[in-house]
């Protein structure tokens, strides 16, 4: 592994070059909550300026950029007895993320595993994905994050260069020949001892900072036994099945589909929206029969699937714990609480 | 190019098969050639492929579906109900029950679908080559059955007994009635029966449960070690006759069934079939009764 120590005003001239020739996105303060703490986005920035490398957590994850909410498939052009459908991935020049902290970068490499391998790889996906240079930065962990338990805490590859913050100066760390051309435009050096010392200490003080644990321990096997318990009932009985879980989860990338003709009825379009699985008619089939027609059963489903059917077939849980549905469910239902009712199932 | 600029990489989509991204929405224009009403509720539609290399191309197997794409309108997954030795001739058998069938009610011969497929698995027909079958269906789960029967009309000396157990609410709700003295000429025993006859209505009444019941009787006890079963219809009868046939020593590895949810990509990525976290659009939606049975609420 390649590393480098970067001068805080290197990093802003190296923002400057890159943002004069390529579309940049990164995290920005859009407000504040009623509690008067800031809150942040990912956006396309400009000037350096604008960017807030010290942010704490957007609300909504990096998925967007990846995943829209809304995206156009396919378009139809329509003739009378004939039409003929184009299929655009909706990508078509390179973009650079700036300053995107490990859970979502892992929760990318995560999607990358659905979305990018096995059979039927998604284009649209891959067309961003691959089209996206990422700059990662660590974080200061805030009181939802469990990023630790899900062994999200740190990025180990699906970037292109990372960095962390230890004083005067960035560490480094360079995966990729893209990242390393860049650093060639401004001045770096080699990491001295001390420099060493001072990343350590970072890291140390970092792990110090979790507060929230989750036990993961023989999860998959104490859901499959716990399938029928009645925790499932008490925490659906609070769940509003809004999707907002979903909404802000930075590995959730179900989708449904939507036909619409404009009004000269000359084009149609086949477009992808995300959706959840709280969502009500989720599972409903043709005839209007449900198979997941009550809360708790699409709550439940929610975690099989991230908790349990995942971590079967990938070896790894598609949660994060990055700690946003937990802030945002407006039931105030978080992840490391459900599991540990269910884990203390008597 | 300059110093420091990334360089846009296309998607490579070399290559046909499952794993060219290009497949994603590859879609096959097809002509309705034939509208044939078989209920009140249900039609049959017979589809061309228009391209000839791709009609020859697309071949599937009993129990594979397909997305139907209305421009516009939308797209829907559907069994393909015709035989395999078709090709991109292919049949669907709708039943309107939403906006999307609803619309294809009303086309005429000549309209130009959307078809994505094959996709899915099917019933592993040549395992069961030298065997019994029993295809046991109820209401609109004949569909996908009937390209079950169709192979093995055509393929009729590498099974021994076949036979239908076929049930619908009523009499007016039969699929393919004129088919069943052309399956019973190819040796294909057809036991149907109703729950709610009408006055006209002279064969057996109840589920199909009890029909099947008097076929295994007269098959002698060691019936399971050469007899594979078909199942598709509604969740609640799978669940009757599985569990029956399990109770009559049939190995559940040697029961399959068709699992129904409503895909919007077919392809592993919507999650709107997915069951634990398997997909039923990739791993179905042809199962063995084993594996439904450790598939949670998968029926």
């Amino acid at each position: 592994m390649l590393f480098k120590v970067i001068a805080k005003e290197e990093l802003k001239r190296l923002f400057e070059l890159l943002a004069s020739s390529h579309t940049v996105v990164g995290p920005v303060k859009t407000g504040r909550d009623r509690t008067g703490l800031p809150l942040y986005a990912f956006d396309e920035v400009e000037r350096f300026e604008d960017l807030s490398l010290d942010y704490a957590m957007t609300k909504i994850p990096a998925k967007r950029f990846f995943l829209p909410y809304r995206e156009d498939m396919a378009v139809f052009e329509m003739r009378k007895d004939d039409w003929n459908k184009k299929v655009d991935y909706n990508m078509d020049r390179p973009r650079i993320f700036f300053g995107m902290h490990p859970c979502d970068i892992n929760a990318l490499n995560r999607l990358d595993k659905v979305l990018m391998g096995e059979t039927y790889p998604m284009p649209y996906y891959i067309a961003k994905r691959q089209n996206t240079v990422i700059i990662g930065i660590d974080c200061t962990p805030r009181p939802y994050c469990f990023c630790r338990s899900m062994a999200a805490d740190t990025a180990l590859h699906g970037f292109d260069m990372f960095l962390t913050d230890i004083g005067e100066r960035y560490f480094a760390e360079i995966l990729s020949d893209t990242a390393f051309n860049f650093l060639r435009l401004i001045k770096t050096a080699e990491p001295a001892g001390e420099d060493h010392v001072l990343y350590k200490k970072a890291a140390a003080a970092r792990n110090e900072r979790f507060v929230t644990q989750v036990d993961t321990t023989d999860l998959m096997k104490i859901l499959d036994m716990e399938f029928q318990s009645d925790v499932w009932k008490q925490w659906g009985d609070k769940c509003l099945s809004c999707g907002t879980c979903s909404n802000v989860c930075p590995t959730c990338y179900c989708y449904s589909v939507e036909a619409t003709v404009d009004l000269k009825l000359t084009t149609a379009r086949k477009t992808k929206m995300l959706y959840s699985c709280n969502l009500i008619d989720f599972a409903e089939v043709a005839g209007a029969h449900n198979f997941r027609p009550e809360r708790h059963i699409r709550l439940k489903y929610r975690y099989y699937h991230k908790h349990r059917g995942f971590v079967e077939a990938y070896e790894e849980s598609l949660c994060v714990g990055c700690g946003r549905c937990g802030e945002s469910c407006l039931a105030g239902i978080t992840v490391p609480e459900v599991i540990a009712s269910v884990r203390s199932t008597l | 190019m300059s110093e420091g600029m990334v360089e846009f990489r296309p998607v490579n989509n070399k290559g046909l098969g499952k794993n060219a991204p290009s497949a994603f929405e590859r879609t096959f224009k097809a002509e309705i050639t034939s509208i044939h009403q078989l209920t009140s509720m249900e039609n049959l539609y017979r589809m061309q492929i228009i391209d000839p290399s791709e009609r020859k191309g697309f071949s599937f197997e009993p129990g594979q579906f397909v997305m139907l794409e209305l421009p516009g309108i939308g797209e829907a997954p559907f069994s393909i109900t015709s035989s395999p030795l078709r090709h991109g001739d292919i049949e669907l058998c709708i039943r309107k029950a939403g906006s999307l069938t609803n619309f294809l009610s009303r086309v005429g011969r000549g309209t130009r679908v959307g078809i994505r497929g094959p996709l899915g698995t099917g019933f592993p027909m040549e395992k069961m080559h030298g065997n019994d079958i029993l295809l046991i269906a109820g209401g609109l789960g004949l569909a996908p059955l009937r390209a079950c029967i169709s192979y093995a009309q055509d393929n009729r000396s590498r099974f021994h007994n076949v036979d239908i157990v076929y049930g619908a609410k009523e009499p007016s709700q039969f699929l393919f009635t004129y088919q069943y003295d052309w399956w019973r000429a190819d040796d294909i025993g057809l036991h149907i029966t109703v729950e709610k006859p009408d006055d006209s209505w002279k064969g057996p009444v109840g589920m199909t449960t009890g029909i099947l019941d008097q076929i295994l009787a007269s098959r002698g006890s060691s019936f399971h070690e050469n007899t594979y079963a078909i199942v598709c219809g509604p969740p609640v009868m799978f669940k009757f006759v599985c569990s029956m046939l399990t109770q009559k020593n049939l190995p559940m590895q040697k029961m399959f069934v068709s699992l129904e949810r409503r895909m919007q990509c077919g392809m592993g990525k919507c999650c709107r079939c997915n069951v634990g976290s398997t997909y039923i659009c990739l791993k179905g939606p042809v199962f063995d009764y084993w594996t439904v049975m450790n598939l949670k609420e998968a029926i």
